[in-house]
């Protein structure tokens, strides 16, 4: 049972601290992705896991095993690795069964073995080539197929994706996903792709500046972000973030014109605390001026197909909404927003955590469909 | 590109060939006196065109000059540079890139200074170190006491002796230590991804696994580049044979060999010189170097442009 | 510098030990021994040796044949690099034109390199000779005008054309390697503002070789100054009256002939000091050797 249990890890380069207090349990056979913009710790978290790089404090177990002191090759880990790194001067086969050839398998075994795992892959007819002579996909393969071979009990994934084109990864993702469905070995995957973190994942671990942000389902960490920066992270386009203040008299949030957004407010949160309101561009529609929360100005309507952008731009704060609608709009012209109340997300604004709302918001927040 | 330059491509041509004619006269010039007689050699008018005796003078030239073991010795003194310098280049620069450790910079200081200290500049001293190699041990075990101490508790007298004069490892061993190799094995390790390395790790190879199983193998153009450059280097060795090495019938070296065949005084005793001879012993000396070269030239180009920097 | 690395083991210490080893032997010993019998007086059949000082450099500077050496040094020096360098760079510019044929006329002048420079004396003693090559001629029309083994500029000159001659296979080689990498859009754009080969020769490729230029000057010299003794050895022996006495070869001629193990110490630590500073020139200074990229 290769369940990972992460307990308090740091990392500190020098006097720099990097990465500090991660608490992770992944559960055998989980499929986790770590997600995070570039330099927030996640690749470092995956090679501490890996054990590319040392802990400098903390514990990480791998399969009831502390390996803390463990070199990579006694983790029982494989690795797909951004680039892949291929050996360039070895054939596919080669490449693919190295890690047996050190482990001293025998000559025969490997072969079957190399050749049942790039069939797996689709790559039966490529045994031969040099990784030069590939296409990034098979390449991409030749990856996948080189850390599968060893039936390792975890996979760990380095952004394998982002080496290749829009249509090609969505293919990888799905073949990954399936792979994994397949062998059921426990598997960690770092990306900065929003998309390719909430389509893959079991659970997802969002990262910021080297501590843990949040960790849920992906919907959870869609329907109820723990903090401002998941909120503005996850979501495309990102939240809107509105600053107001609670009004128990108003039974909502006053907003910085005096205009009012219904919230059903949590118990015990004092009249006039400061907070920040997050509006999912999906979960605000335009309605007439004067008719919705608040009026904003029209700047621009990009056309995106199924739906239509608005960005507005309320109080010199731009505020963006998506519609079904095609709206007969100029720029400049005013138009009014409506929200409704059990979408709207609280956070506080001084710690930028969120603010639970009342109990009934949160039920009809579940039912939302993942993008 | 179409341009159309034919007088500037007709200058081009007459320059080139002018430069290629001041090239090759001396050698043409040497080639002409290996084929010719002693006297066709030493009488006026000065022979243009090659004669009809290259074949007896190289028979000559070699027997006079006892070629044979010679060109096995070179031979095998430069297989010895070319392979210990690509090893050490090698291996040295794989621990300086590949391994954390303090004093690296200091090390690789170290091996560039060497860069300084040309075997020309310190030649006296370098060959008082080859009469014995261990004398610098020696030296430094008297100074510190040592010597003393080994000889008081144990009673056997400290002489540390290892004479490498008149001996194939005291012919390669100084010439092995490369700065330059190590500096283009170092530049061509710093090219390989993070990510290949620890691929290797994750696949459970150490580093002398990953040395031999991905480095070496993806280094071969390097190897190729390096050995040209310094088999050329070590075939041509002049001034160190010809000190270490006073046996010439076991040790000698065909290019010290040719200090021999100055046609002077001292060779000829005040007879006619013998040009011919001596032409078709520089032919024989210098072709095996220039073969290489040729056909070698791509990695040759490439080792040389590589390592001096 | 490089974030995967091995942790340092026995391995790394094997590893590295040989070469250094090596240079500790023959390098840093020797040299340590030469600035040893700089400043004391060493007999060579042993007997323990004296401190000194400064007196070894002071006879030998005070020696003229000293100077004499230093200055024929400094003649073989500029004279070789001049025309090995000039001729070296009118061959590649022309090569680099890249006409028919222009990869023979490559390896037509690339091969004297693979030339040892004994050889390369020997066969120069041949041509120079005033009996036997085509100097005989002169010696035909004024008898005894040409003997380089009795006029001292004979012999410089001689020495200088064998030198430049064996020098310009290395500096047309590097030439040639910074014209090919210039660029082939940037030749394009010259042809597209209008300008022809000889002028792009003289707008773009000299102003982009610049930093080569000083790359193989400094090279050269330093190589004229340590690379000389075969020429030397077979083709003059240093003289005639010591007029070839180049310092590399007065060092061995001293150190080796005359026993005098301190003063030809002084002379290589003289000598290693220049190196030192041509080669400290050329990292310093000469570092960034192509400006366009």
């Amino acid at each position: 049972m290769a369940e990972i249990i992460i307990h308090n890890a740091g990392k500190t380069y020098g006097k720099t601290t990097i990465m500090q207090g991660i608490d992770l349990h992944i559960a055998n056979g989980e499929f986790v992705v770590i997600l995070g913009p570039s330099g927030c710790g996640k690749s470092s978290l995956l090679r501490m896991i890996a054990g590319l790089e040392e802990i400098s404090e903390g514990q990480i177990q791998i399969a009831g095993t502390v390996v803390n002191a463990l070199e990579p090759r006694e983790r029982g880990c494989a690795m797909v690795f951004q680039n892949y790194a291929l050996y360039p001067h070895m054939t596919v086969a080669e490449n693919i069964g190295y890690a047996l050839k050190v482990a001293g398998v025998a000559k025969a075994e490997r072969l079957a073995r190399v050749q049942a795992t790039a069939a797996s892959v689709g790559l039966g007819d490529f045994l031969d080539r040099k990784p030069g002579q590939l296409s990034g996909g098979q390449r991409q393969r030749v990856a996948m197929a080189r850390a599968i071979i060893r039936e390792p009990k975890v996979f760990l994934f380095d952004e394998p994706l982002s080496n290749l084109d829009a249509k090609l990864r969505v293919q990888m993702r799905h073949e990954i996903r399936k792979i994994h469905n397949r062998i059921g070995a426990t598997s960690i995957f770092v990306t900065h792709d929003q998309h390719e973190g909430m389509t893959l994942a079991d659970r997802l671990v969002v990262m910021n500046k080297g501590t843990i942000e949040q960790i849920g389902t992906p919907s959870e960490i869609y329907d109820q972000p723990a903090s401002l920066y998941v909120a503005g992270f996850i979501g495309s386009p990102a939240m809107n973030i509105l600053p107001g203040h609670v009004s128990i008299a108003r039974r909502g949030v006053v907003l910085e014109d005096d205009s009012e957004v219904p919230v059903a407010l949590p118990a015990g949160l004092p009249d006039g605390h400061l907070v920040q309101l997050g509006i999912r561009p999906e979960h605000a529609t335009l309605v007439a001026p004067g008719q919705g929360s608040f009026d904003a100005r029209l700047d621009m309507i990009e056309e995106l197909g199924a739906t239509r952008q608005c960005n507005l731009i309320f109080e010199d704060i731009p505020f963006c909404l998506l519609t079904e609608d095609r709206p007969a709009l100029h720029p400049g012209a005013t138009v009014g927003v409506r929200v409704a109340p059990e979408r709207v997300h609280l956070f506080d604004a001084g710690t930028g955590r969120r603010i639970a709302p009342a109990t009934a918001a949160v039920r009809q927040g579940r039912e939302q469909p993942v993008s | 590109m179409i341009e159309r330059t034919p007088l500037l491509n007709i200058a081009t041509h007459l320059i080139l060939i002018l430069g290629l004619v001041i090239i090759l006269v001396p050698i043409w010039l040497a080639f002409v006196a290996a084929t010719h007689t002693l006297q066709a050699v030493n009488s006026a008018p000065v022979e243009f065109w090659p004669g009809d005796q290259l074949w007896p003078n190289l028979k000559e030239a070699w027997v006079q000059s006892d070629f044979g073991p010679k060109f096995v010795n070179t031979l095998i003194v430069s297989t010895g540079v070319v392979v210990g310098k690509i090893t050490l280049a090698c291996i040295t620069a794989f621990a300086l890139v590949f391994f954390t450790f303090r004093g690296r910079m200091l090390i690789f200081w170290a091996i560039f200074i060497t860069l300084m200290l040309p075997l020309e500049v310190r030649i006296v001293p370098t060959y008082a170190v080859a009469a014995n190699a261990l004398s610098p041990f020696q030296t430094i075990m008297d100074a510190t006491g040592i010597s003393w101490l080994i000889a008081t508790l144990s009673g056997v007298e400290v002489a540390l002796e290892w004479n490498l004069l008149n001996s194939y490892t005291g012919l390669i061993l100084p010439l092995v230590a490369t700065a330059t190799g190590t500096f283009l094995y170092r530049q061509f390790f710093l090219t390989i991804p993070d990510e290949l390395v620890e691929a290797a790790r994750m696949d459970g190879a150490g580093p002398l696994r990953f040395l031999w199983d991905v480095l070496i193998p993806l280094s071969k153009t390097n190897i190729a580049a390096l050995a040209t450059i310094m088999f050329v280097y070590a075939w041509n060795q002049y001034l160190w044979p010809l000190l270490v090495i006073t046996d010439r019938a076991t040790y000698g070296m065909v290019v010290v060999q040719l200090s021999d065949l100055v046609p002077d005084q001292l060779t000829t005793g005040g007879g006619t010189p013998t040009w011919h001879l001596a032409m078709a012993a520089t032919l024989v000396v210098m072709l095996p170097p220039i073969v290489i070269v040729i056909f070698m030239q791509r990695w040759f180009v490439r080792g040389l442009i590589n390592t001096d920097k | 510098m490089r974030r995967a690395c091995f942790k340092f083991s026995w391995i790394a210490a094997a590893l590295l030990a040989p070469q250094l080893l090596i240079i500790f032997i023959f390098f840093y010993w020797p040299s340590a021994q030469a600035l040893y019998w700089a400043f004391t007086l060493e007999q060579p059949w042993g007997g323990g040796n004296t401190w000194v000082g400064f007196d070894n450099f002071t006879k030998v500077l005070s020696d003229p044949y000293y100077w004499g050496s230093v200055r024929v040094s400094v003649i073989y020096a500029l004279a070789t690099t001049v025309i090995a360098m000039g001729m070296a760079l009118t061959l590649a510019i022309f090569v680099d034109r890249q006409l028919a044929g222009y990869r023979a006329y490559r390896v037509g002048i690339i091969w004297p390199y693979a030339v040892a420079a004994p050889a390369v004396g020997l066969a120069f003693q041949f041509v120079f000779n005033p009996g036997a090559g085509i100097f005989s001629y002169i010696n035909t029309i004024a008898p005894g005008w040409w003997d380089l083994s009795k006029y001292p500029w004979q012999a410089v000159t001689a020495i200088v054309i064998a030198g430049a001659w064996k020098q310009v296979a290395y500096s047309f080689i590097f030439f040639l390697a910074a014209l090919q990498s210039i660029p082939r859009s940037l030749t394009e754009a010259a042809a597209m503002d209008g300008a022809r080969p000889l002028r792009r020769m003289v707008d773009m490729q000299l102003p982009l070789l610049t930093p080569t230029f000083f790359f193989l000057l400094v090279i050269n010299i330093t190589d004229s100054f340590t690379d000389s003794f075969g020429i030397v050895d077979t083709l003059t022996g240093g003289g005639p009256f010591r007029a070839t006495d180049l310092m590399v070869y007065k060092i061995y001629a001293d150190g080796f002939r005359g026993f005098d193990y301190s003063g030809a110490a002084a002379q290589s630590i003289i000598l290693m000091l220049l190196v030192m500073a041509l080669t400290f020139v050329q990292f310093r200074y000469v570092e960034r050797r192509v400006h366009y990229t």
